[in-house]
């Protein structure tokens, strides 16, 4: 029943139904005025109705030529082609990028969590700063919005990150631009400052509202490449006694998300808290928000202590084996840890 | 914004009206559903329900800043860029200013060690005229334990700033500043928030102390963890408190031994989970935090005091501004002082244990 699935109203729906017209060509060789007469509806109501049917029947016979390739998708070559042309966002650490495959990467969601003090807030936040780091560099040289669900952004640690940032940048020009005066490209930390768009978002209402309105914030300004949302958990995990309702929201925001990622080809990357599960005869620590949730991501990092030291842990990926690699943070950001002694690399 | 009627986001009429009809009359009620769920309810197309909801949730989202306005902002509008100093040099160099405004901030330790006075200073500071380097304005302590003593905060004042307090009518002035708030329970404690949330803007509060948090669920816990805290929506209160007035807010908790249940490992880590097992002593001396992880979660900043073989630490446990150093103290007349400002570096998880040994 082909007039059942148009996306018109629902007395739109029924009334066209118990009139006899369940197929759309049933509706293709019916002039309006007839169709006004049939449903008792006004002419105009039947024009949307007709414009939804064409738009419906278009889409139809591009799927149904046989000789054509399908409608929507992309051979698996053109996917790589594009991966591997694609620039990944650094996180400073060189081990990390390591297990990561590069970085951070465009079109996916990945998803970080860990217990309270681990850095994911500092991870975030320096995320933001390396993404506008220039072509020229090596980074993407965009904007960066960050949602801010808990307050935990505090402005004096993106202030230092970005000078660091600056300084290295800095840095790796006179090392190794010595012979060519090839484009100084001097990038201030009030710069870094300004491309970090910042919502505090205080209820889940406002959380979902502004998933929504990424889509029209992002059209109006160009080159924002990383969408960080800190915490996810945090307006979810209180006062939801309805479960289901929570899923649902949940779930709607994550394909929203990646639908955003996929769209805008940028990077969204969710900061999550920990919880304790009751896994096998005794307690474990786990993400937050549950196993359905655990689902809405591409990647899922974890971020836990070894021993003294920080480490992170490739839960699930798509294209990376699971792995751990250590990290640092200092006091100008997320570097390498010391026991390693690697130098930062840029590029 | 979230409780912002529908039918004054300036929607279309006839959709307007709709929403109205079928009972959504809030953001809120319009964006726990889906778009789908919409389109069934108010039985228009889905063109139409997608452009309502996205007007609404645009009117709905609060306004953007870029991260170099906020910087600018609080530099211009705010004592030290939105910090109290604490008067302890290494505390405060370490915390880039002083405890900071808009976020909650951790004190947490074992008993005796000295949270209260802290909580005592910090209140004395907040309320000296700013001419003296304090904020100049009214301080709410939530005094659960009844553990406040006027005395000893004039004391402090005495000792610390002996010139300010000999002259005549300070003390009273600065002690009439600082408002005490002795809740009985739980729900008198629920009630005295909704109040004090009132009387932050019209008086000029520039601090708010919690004395301390735990012992107010420390009689209510039923059997087992429960499955929602008790004190969730306390906590998000208070942190939007400490948010919307920017003001430094300071709480204590308390410290309770590791449950053998306690989880601190993921499914990945397994194959260390036997040396845990089989060290069962260890957990009786095991201190943590109570309150759970969810408050660990919530608050921005965690200082940790501990006592080790008989001398005192205070430790910035979690801070995103500063990394994990320690610093022992001595508790003198005028409150705490540092013995020394350079701090003792904290590796790793370390700085979260607490540990209790040779106080007494």
């Amino acid at each position: 029943m082909e007039v059942s699935s148009l996306p018109i109203s629902a007395s739109h729906r029924g009334k066209l139904i118990s009139a006899g017209y369940s197929s759309l060509s049933s509706l293709s060789s019916v002039s309006p005025s007839k169709l006004a007469q049939d449903l008792k509806i006004s002419e105009n109501e039947v024009l949307e109705i007709l414009k939804v049917v064409s738009a419906r029947k278009w889409v139809d016979k591009i799927e149904n030529r046989s000789h054509a390739i399908m409608n929507g998708a992309q051979t698996a070559w053109d996917i790589l082609h594009e991966e591997e042309s694609s620039i990944c966002i650094t996180t400073s650490c060189s081990d990390l990028d390591e297990i990561l495959g590069g970085g951070i990467r465009c079109k996916e969601v990945t998803e970080i969590g860990g217990v309270p003090g681990i850095g994911k807030t500092q991870l975030g936040i320096q995320l933001a700063v390396n993404v506008q780091i220039p072509a020229d560099y090596g980074g993407l040289g965009g904007k960066a919005i960050y949602i801010d669900t808990e307050g935990s952004f505090m402005v004096e640690r993106a202030s230092q990150i970005a000078e660091a940032c600056a300084e290295d940048m800095l840095e790796y020009n006179s090392l190794l631009r010595k012979d060519s005066q090839a484009c100084r490209v001097d990038k201030p930390p009030k710069a870094f400052m300004d491309n970090i768009f910042y919502f505090r978002i205080c209820t889940y209402t406002e959380q979902i509202a502004v998933v929504n309105y990424l889509e029209k914030f992002i059209n109006e300004h160009k080159d924002i490449k990383i969408v960080i949302i800190d915490s996810i958990t945090f307006h979810f995990r209180q006062e939801f006694e309805d479960m289901a309702l929570r899923t649902r929201l949940l779930s709607g925001m994550a394909l929203k998300l990646m639908k955003l990622a996929k769209k805008f080809n940028l990077a969204v990357v969710l900061l999550n808290q920990v919880t304790t599960k009751y896994n096998e005869g005794s307690f474990q620590l786990t993400l937050a928000l549950g196993d359905s949730w655990a689902h809405a991501s591409t990647n899922r990092i974890i971020l836990y202590w070894n021993g003294n030291e920080r480490y992170a842990y490739i839960d699930k990926s798509p294209s990376m084996r699971s792995a751990s690699a250590p990290y640092a943070v200092t006091s100008r950001g997320i570097r390498n840890s010391a026991s390693n002694c690697k130098r930062v690399k840029l590029m | 914004m979230a409780n912002k009627p529908i039918s004054e986001m300036g929607l279309p009429k006839s959709i307007a009206n709709v929403f109205a009809a079928r009972n959504i009359i809030t953001a809120k009620d319009a964006l726990s559903l889906s778009e789908f769920e919409l389109m069934e309810l108010l039985d228009v197309g889905f063109e139409e329900v997608m452009l309502a909801v996205a007007h609404i949730s645009e009117i709905t989202c609060p306004p953007y800043h870029t991260a170099m306005s906020l910087l600018e902002q609080r530099n211009q509008n705010e004592y030290l860029a939105g910090h109290l100093p604490t008067r302890l040099k290494g505390v405060d160099a370490a915390l880039c200013g002083g405890i900071p405004f808009g976020v909650v901030t951790e004190l947490v330790g074992p008993a005796g060690i000295g949270k209260t006075q802290f909580c005592l200073k910090l209140a004395l500071l907040a309320s000296l005229p700013t001419s003296y380097g304090g904020l100049g304005g009214r301080v709410i302590y939530v005094d659960v334990e009844s553990k406040f003593s006027s005395r000893r905060m004039i004391e402090m004042g005495f000792s610390s700033f002996p010139e300010i307090f000999h002259t005549e009518g300070l003390a009273q002035e600065m002690a009439g500043r600082v408002l005490v708030l002795r809740p009985a329970s739980l729900s008198e404690f629920t009630e005295s928030l909704q109040q004090i949330r009132v009387s932050l803007l019209q008086h000029h509060v520039k601090l708010l102390i919690i004395d301390s948090m735990a012992a107010l669920t420390s009689g209510e816990y039923g059997q087992g963890p429960p499955r929602h805290h008790p004190l969730g929506w306390h906590i998000s209160f208070i942190k939007s408190l400490a948010e919307c007035c920017r003001i430094p807010v300071v709480v204590t908790n308390q410290v309770r031994s590791q449950g053998r249940d306690e989880a601190s490992r993921y499914i990945f880590q397994v194959q260390s989970r036997t040396d845990t097992m089989e060290d069962p002593s260890k957990f009786d001396s095991h201190l943590v935090a109570a309150l759970g992880i969810h408050w660990a979660h919530a608050v921005s900043i965690r200082l940790v005091l501990e006592s080790r073989s008989g001398q005192r630490l205070i430790k910035i446990a979690k801070s995103s501004i500063s990394p994990s150093v320690g610093f022992f103290f001595n508790i003198t007349s005028s409150g705490i002082s540092l013995l020394s400002d350079e701090g003792v570096e904290m590796m790793g998880p370390e700085a979260n244990t607490i540990h209790c040994q040779g106080l007494i």
